[in-house]
């Protein structure tokens, strides 16, 4: 089976999913199972974590679905690394999401803090998934650093644009030993194919099915598409060409 | 160093107003079409001509908060902790020389308070006060925020400005972020309405949001008391405000409040009326303008305008609320700075924004990893 490891986890999704934006708890835990999601990233800042019966934590107990704490909110190195240690107490999970974005409108990631922060949670332990450019030399920094994973972005998150970053995603999937997971921007089901199809291990989308009319049927539609993609990807694809070719080619003497 | 003040006094309160006034139905469309909006376009959306073009203006920011701010509003409740001033502001229920009964809450009051909002289900609060340096000054609030620290995730203020090193010791004892309105940005209205007391100061006021970037507060609220001045004059300033702030501290992200002048013990009438389509126009020209900008509503709104505002642009609103100090628990029938007028409980609100597809956040900070 094409399945998706990483650090001591296989997923036969490669699909993941957050839980921002829902119209309420209950459509959340819909659209998260119709997705088959098994890694669903919440932020630490959303959930009280000393609360048993906090509203986000309890609709996703489910067996298929594993945690992904993202630090969010966070401004620099120290804050991540001390916000990933409260979620690994609380939690009781090791795997972080680490998203540093000083910028709070565009909550666009702090390369600097991001490499910094890495280094250091990997030093302390944590499975480290990091959200970051669609910068090719960043990613090999962060691999040579201990990091599982590389967390690239589309688009600006929540912008919902594709994948714009596509000339970068491409030398970064091409360079990397470690699973590329697309982040940010993904916008449509087939904006997800096309991550799945150059070789993206991975996608992460909330707001296009948070946000949808009908996030459960959309959820569905991402998981479809995801999986068309990866087919796709394993069943390689034809070669593009701008022509046809002649019939006649204009080198054929040689061969008389 | 970088100060607002030197962009605001380029600028002239007259020709502002004359240019949003000369806007064509035009400039509106423009507005309307394109995807990135600049404060020429804001002045053409509150303009007079952008009227007939509301409901389009409510159908767009109703998308972009969306897409932006997904289904959901946060909650947050003011809390009143001392109704001392020695301002006098002609339109405030606190002022110095109204003769109400004055009051600061000790540490045992502010947690019966507490507990009353903690059972409502808050944990975005709001600290309010009067000016009074002596009774409540810089220590005062510093031991309040330290005193509530552990039982929210979120704490603002809305009290009198201060230096920057006080705000740098308020935001290292926990204080997340500054609501401080300009009240009006006409010079010459803002000192008949503040003639006396530290808050006369106008360009120290102004300067507020600048001394709280320099400290690196996580928010800043802005905004204007609409009914002072002209609204559209006074918004314009409040964007141009915005905007400066966003280019210049960069990491503080910003609100934008709406009040509207509310009756209250011994009070002024609004110069300018705002009309409840007026506000709506406003709330949805500076969601067109920002996309990212939260807009923030309180209960001096009435339950009908909350009812349908919630889904044209607004991000956090307040329920329940009391505007006297001991108004939820300690002594709930003192003098309130004004009189709010969605008086509904904070059950019932929730259950009105569920039903309007909102799911509703208590919580979205976590204090405790400075």
């Amino acid at each position: 089976m094409d399945t998706l490891k990483i650090a001591d986890k296989e997923f036969s999704s490669r699909l993941f999913t957050g839980t921002g934006k829902f119209s309420s708890s209950d459509l959340m835990k819909e659209a998260l199972i119709a997705s088959e999601s098994e890694l669903i990233t919440v932020a630490l800042k959303r959930v009280d974590v000393k609360n048993e019966d906090d509203d986000i934590l309890t609709h996703l107990d489910h067996p298929r679905i594993n945690l992904l704490p993202n630090t969010s909110g966070v401004r620099d190195a120290k804050e991540a690394v001390f916000a990933a240690q409260l979620a690994r107490e609380a939690l009781e999970t090791n795997w972080i999401k680490l998203e540093i974005h000083p910028d709070p409108k565009y909550l666009l990631p702090d390369p600097i803090e991001t490499l910094k922060a890495a280094e250091e949670l990997v030093r302390l332990g944590f499975v480290v998934m990091p959200y970051i450019h669609a910068d090719p030399v960043l990613c090999k920094r962060l691999e040579e650093v201990g990091a599982q994973c590389v967390m690239p972005l589309g688009a600006p998150i929540g912008s919902n644009k594709g994948l714009k970053t596509l000339d970068f995603l491409e030398i970064i999937i091409d360079q990397s030993n470690i699973p590329v997971i697309v982040d940010a921007g993904i916008g449509s089901p087939s904006h997800a194919a096309h991550a799945l199809e150059i070789g993206a291990d991975a996608v992460l989308v909330n707001t296009a099915i948070a946000v949808s009319e009908n996030p459960v049927a959309m959820a569905k539609a991402f998981k479809m598409s995801v999986e068309a993609g990866r087919l796709a990807y394993t069943a390689k694809l034809a070669p593009i060409k701008k022509h046809a070719e002649a019939s006649s080619p204009l080198t054929s003497f040689l061969n008389e | 160093m970088s100060n607002f003040k030197n962009i605001f006094d380029q600028y002239n309160w007259d020709s502002v107003l004359s240019d949003i006034l000369s806007k064509t139905e035009r400039d509106v469309q423009k507005a309307l079409d394109t995807n990135n909006r600049t404060i020429e376009d804001f002045k053409a959306l509150i303009s007079p001509v952008a009227k007939p073009y509301l409901e389009q203006m409510a159908q767009l920011s109703y998308q972009i908060t969306k897409k932006r701010f997904g289904n959901t509003i946060q909650m947050y409740a003011p809390m009143y902790l001392s109704n001392e001033c020695q301002n006098i502001c002609t339109y405030c229920g606190f002022s110095m020389t109204n003769k109400i009964p004055r009051r600061t809450l000790s540490d045992q009051e502010i947690l019966k308070e507490v507990a009353f909002l903690k059972s409502k289900g808050y944990d975005h609060i709001l600290l309010v006060t009067g000016e009074a340096n002596r009774t409540v000054g810089v220590a005062y609030i510093d031991n309040a925020i330290k005193l509530i620290q552990s039982k929210f995730a979120n704490i603002t203020i809305e009290v009198q400005p201060l230096d920057q090193e006080d705000y740098e010791l308020l935001i290292d004892s926990g204080l997340y972020a500054v609501l401080v309105y300009q009240e009006t940005y006409h010079k010459g209205e803002y000192k008949k309405h503040h003639p006396k007391g530290k808050k006369s100061n106008f360009d120290y006021r102004l300067e507020t949001p600048d001394r709280l970037g320099r400290a690196g507060v996580h928010k800043i609220g802005l905004g204007a008391l609409f009914g002072l001045e002209d609204w559209r004059a006074d918004s314009f300033f409040t964007a141009l405000h915005l905007q400066y702030l966003q280019k210049t501290y960069w990491k503080t992200k910003y609100s934008i409040s709406f009040p509207r002048l509310r009756p209250h013990s011994g009070g002024l009438e609004p110069k300018v009326e705002m009309t409840d389509s007026d506000l709506v126009q406003l709330i949805c020209a500076f969601r067109l303008l920002d996309e990212d900008v939260e807009l923030s509503m309180s209960t001096r709104e009435s339950e009908v305008f909350r009812e349908n505002i919630v889904n044209l642009g607004i991000t956090s609103i307040s329920a329940e609320s009391k505007t006297n100090p001991g108004g939820y628990a300690v002594e709930p029938q003192s003098l309130e700075q004004f009189e709010i007028s969605d008086e509904r409980s904070t059950e019932e609100v929730v259950t009105m924004l569920k039903s309007k597809g909102l799911e509703v956040v208590w919580k979205d900070w976590a204090h405790n990893w400075k």
